[in-house]
This record gives C-alpha cells, sequence and structure tokens, in this order.
C-alpha cells in the first residue's frame, strides 16, 4: 500500500478521487446543501445528459468561436503593430506612450463604451475581446521584432534585402517563439473576455447559460457549465502549446 | 525632447480632433460626448465624491481579495515547495481547477453570497491565488539547500523556520507574484461589477451608458486608466527597490 502510494500518479489519483468521494458523501448525507454544493455524481450525470442530448455543443461551439474571432483580431492587429513598434525607431516613438497609456485599462472597461457604439451585438463583443488579448501578443510582437539577432540584421543590410523581405522572412521567423509565447496568454484572456460578454451583454453560449442557470437556482447545470468551461481552457492552452512545438521544431533542431 | 514631443503628438493631435469635430457636430455627442465634457464630468464627480466612492469599494473589493490570495497562497505554496512528495499528489487537484476562468466563478459565487463585497472579493481570491501559489512553490524550491539543513540542524520550529528563514529567503521572487496578482485584482473587480455586482467602478460605469451619460461614462473610464497606470507605476518602484526582486522564475 505504501508503496502504492509513493508512486505519484497514483497517489495524486487517489487524492483526486477521496476529494470528491468526501463531497459526494457530505451532501448525500445533507451536511451541506446540494443547493449550492451539488454532488459531484449530479454535476457529471448534468454533464453527461447534455453530451448525450446534444445540449453542450451550441453554447460551446458559440463561446469557442466568439473567443476566436477576438483572439484572431487581436493577433493579427497584435503582430503588425507590433512589428511596425518593434522594427521601426519612428513608430516607436510616436505609438509606444500611447499604447502605453491603454495598456492598463482593464479591457472589461471598455465594455461600457463598447455597447454604446455597437450595441449588445457580437461585433460589439468581438471588439472587446480583441481589445483585451492584444496586449500580450503586442508586447511580445514589440520584444520579437526589436531583438531580431544583430547578425541577420547586418545580413540582409549586406544582402540588400527590401524591408518587406526582411520583415517576411527574416525578423518574422525569428519573432516567432515571442509572438507564440504571446499568444498563448492572448488566448486565455480572450476566453475569459468571451465569457464575460455573454454574461454583461447577454450573448449566446456557456457564458449566458451559467448565468441563467444560477437564476434559476438549477446549480448541476451551473457547475457542469463551469467544468465545461475548465476543460475548454484547458485544451485551447494544450492546443496552443502544441502548435507552438510544431512550428518551432526548426529551432529546437537548430540548437 | 523630440521624444517627448512625438510621444504626445498623436494623442494630443486625436484629443484636438475629437474636441473639434464634436463642436461642428460630426460626432454625435451621445456617443462619442466631447474631451470638454469629460473633464467638466470627471470633476464634478470628483468634487461631489461619487468617484471616490466608487473607487474605494472597487479597490475595498479587490484588496479583500488579493489579501486572501496571498495568506492561503503564501501558506500552500511554502507548505508545497518544502515537501515535493505532497506536492506530486495534490498539484494535480490543484492544477485541475487552475484553467477555469475566474468569471465562470462569478454565477456560484452569486449563488452562494448573493450581490455584494463578499461574492466579488471571492472571484478576486481566486483569481489571484494562482501566480501567488506557482511563484512561491518555485521560490522556496529554489531556496538554497543548505539553509533549510542549518534549519533542521537548529532544530527551529516550523513558526520559526518560516520567519527566520524560509520567508525571507523566499520573499524577493514571492513580491513578484504578489505584483502580477495586484495588478489582477484590479481587473477582475472591475471585470465583476461590470458583469453584475452592483457595487465599485465598474458599476457606475454601466450605469453612466444606461444613462446615456457618455461623459460620465468616459470620465470614469479615464479615471480607471490613470488608476491602473499609477498603480502599476508605484508597484514598478517598490518591487525595484526590493532585494532580489527580478528574478527569474516570475513569468507565472
Amino acid at each position: 500500500m505504501r508503496r502504492l502510494l509513493g508512486s505519484p500518479a497514483l497517489g495524486a489519483a487517489v487524492f483526486a478521487a477521496g476529494l470528491l468521494l468526501a463531497w459526494q458523501v457530505l451532501v448525500d448525507q445533507k451536511l451541506i446543501s446540494p443547493v449550492f454544493f451539488p454532488s459531484p455524481s449530479r454535476t457529471l450525470e448534468e454533464l453527461w445528459d447534455q453530451v448525450a442530448s446534444g445540449r453542450l455543443w451550441d453554447p460551446l461551439a458559440a463561446t469557442t468561436l466568439r473567443m476566436f474571432y477576438g483572439f484572431a483580431l487581436a493577433s493579427l492587429l497584435g503582430v503588425v503593430l507590433g512589428a511596425a513598434i518593434g522594427s521601426s525607431r519612428t513608430a516607436r516613438e510616436f505609438l509606444a506612450p500611447l499604447l502605453e497609456l491603454m495598456r492598463p485599462l482593464p479591457a472589461s472597461a471598455i465594455i461600457p463604451p463598447a455597447i454604446l457604439f455597437f450595441g449588445l451585438s457580437a461585433k460589439m463583443a468581438t471588439i472587446v475581446i480583441a481589445f483585451g488579448a492584444i496586449w500580450p501578443v503586442l508586447l511580445a510582437s514589440v520584444h520579437g521584432f526589436a531583438n531580431v539577432e544583430r547578425l541577420l540584421q547586418d545580413l540582409c543590410a549586406a544582402l540588400r534585402l527590401s524591408r518587406r523581405d526582411y520583415l517576411l522572412k527574416v525578423a518574422f521567423p525569428s519573432a516567432m517563439p515571442d509572438i507564440l509565447a504571446g499568444a498563448r496568454v492572448s488566448l486565455a484572456i480572450a476566453l475569459i473576455l468571451a465569457v464575460v460578454t455573454e454574461m454583461q451583454a447577454s450573448q449566446p453560449g456557456l457564458g449566458q447559460n451559467i448565468l441563467l442557470a444560477q437564476r434559476t437556482y438549477r446549480s448541476p447545470e451551473l457547475y457542469a457549465g463551469v467544468v465545461t468551461l475548465g476543460i475548454l481552457g484547458f485544451l485551447i492552452n494544450r492546443l496552443l502549446l502544441l502548435i507552438e512545438r510544431r512550428v518551432l521544431r526548426w529551432q529546437a533542431a537548430q540548437q | 525632447m523630440t521624444r517627448l514631443l512625438r510621444g504626445t503628438a498623436i494623442p494630443l493631435l486625436l484629443i484636438i480632433s475629437w474636441e473639434i469635430f464634436s463642436r461642428t457636430g460630426s460626432l454625435p455627442m451621445d456617443t462619442f460626448s466631447r474631451p470638454s465634457a469629460i473633464v467638466a464630468a470627471g470633476a464634478s464627480g470628483l468634487a461631489d465624491g461619487s468617484l471616490l466612492t466608487a473607487t474605494w469599494q472597487t479597490f475595498e473589493a479587490a484588496l479583500t481579495g488579493f489579501a486572501i490570495a496571498a495568506v492561503l497562497g503564501i501558506f500552500f505554496g511554502v507548505v508545497l515547495g518544502l515537501a515535493p512528495r505532497l506536492e506530486a499528489i495534490v498539484g494535480p487537484s490543484i492544477d485541475a481547477l487552475r484553467p477555469i476562468p475566474a468569471v465562470a466563478l462569478i454565477p456560484l459565487t452569486l449563488l452562494l453570497f448573493g450581490f455584494g463585497l463578499k461574492m466579488e472579493a471571492s472571484v478576486i481570491a481566486f483569481a489571484c491565488l494562482w501566480p501567488i501559489l506557482i511563484v512561491t512553490v518555485v521560490a522556496v524550491r529554489g531556496i538554497e539547500p543548505r539553509l533549510i539543513e542549518v534549519s533542521n540542524a537548529l532544530e527551529l520550529s516550523f513558526a520559526a523556520r518560516m520567519r527566520k528563514i524560509i520567508l525571507p529567503a523566499a520573499l524577493g521572487r514571492i513580491t513578484v507574484g504578489l505584483r502580477v496578482a495586484i495588478g489582477i485584482s484590479l481587473v477582475v473587480a472591475v471585470t465583476v461589477e461590470i458583469v453584475l455586482n452592483p457595487r465599485g467602478l465598474g458599476y457606475t460605469m454601466i450605469v453612466a451608458q444606461q444613462q446615456l451619460r457618455s461623459d460620465l461614462m468616459y470620465a470614469q473610464l479615464v479615471w480607471l486608466g490613470l488608476l491602473g497606470w499609477g498603480i502599476n507605476a508605484l508597484l514598478e518602484r517598490a518591487v525595484s527597490r526590493w532585494p532580489g526582486a527580478g528574478v527569474p522564475g516570475s513569468d507565472a
């Protein structure tokens, strides 16, 4: 027994199972209220029911797409702006202070003005998400484009590479590790803001669903939604790590 | 000097043309408002104290949540950092909670606590816990092993060991996590208020928007930006004076 518990993976699984079991027993014995803490089996049942009946997919797809649109817009703008600021001193001097001023603003704080301009719409959500998610990828791109290896820069100058070719063929690949690391943070923020806009502006998706579940005291559904969001968050992080490893394989080979 | 000029050129140009186009009527007042009206709304908000009350409510929640996260994060971080075996067993269960977006807990905490400070602070605490916990575990792991051996040899009690050896050795790195968490706490506070909690700056912004008081709404937005910027600057100075701060492992 001692040796079994000694193996870390098994120990971890036993611990997790023990926690869930304790929760289950506490609810079954009516020691804690199932209205606030529905038993794990009820939550699992609800989750399974959602999967089996297909009720899960529409909101899941809506949230994922919303997150993705905002993230795509943020990445595109972030890399383009980052390339400009990172590779040109003039652009840096003109733009950096403005961006420094906007950066500390909590992303959700632009929801009220965004609603004023775009109403409670999907467009509003995309813009809020893009605004919030742009910073990590932008800062990472600035760093990446500003720190292209000196030797490479000199080589490009010697080869009289056009500015476009330099940016596309040399600077962009060399900034890639930074950009991807920033993008991973951006994607996590995009998911958070997708949920926020769904709750604030009644856009369909997981965020709206868990808020509705709370209002009607359907707590197993609420917990199932939180679990789904947790799994989604985990998966997108893993996906980006995978992409990172794939795209950067040349770099690992180089070292 | 030219640097300063270039840096302020675009913001100034934007603000001036905003004011001019607003006065000529090409920018609708109810969505764009105008800089002079925004400054006036901000000044009256400061004068009658409404802006400061809302700011205090936001700060109160942010600091409460942050304090809870700091105590829990440092305590469990030290325990898990000192006991790698325990960490291997408990760690995966903790990791399973981490990917949950903090805002997903808004409905859950609303169910538990209802509207108010408690629900807001608990969402903030959840969001702030992770950077503090992770950085503390890493910091404690990074303590020179001989220091720990010394504390074993001296047979110090757990409290004395904490106070005299572990915390002083790890504090530099832990501060980095705390700094990240402070930033998060303010962002999450405003977010919870904007989504549904009827208190603080986030809520007053949403109310101003719904009343079509765009001048007031922008004034609060600018105020929030200034606060965030000021806190960032303050923290940067405070942390840079801390011995051992800014070391690797801070990228939580």
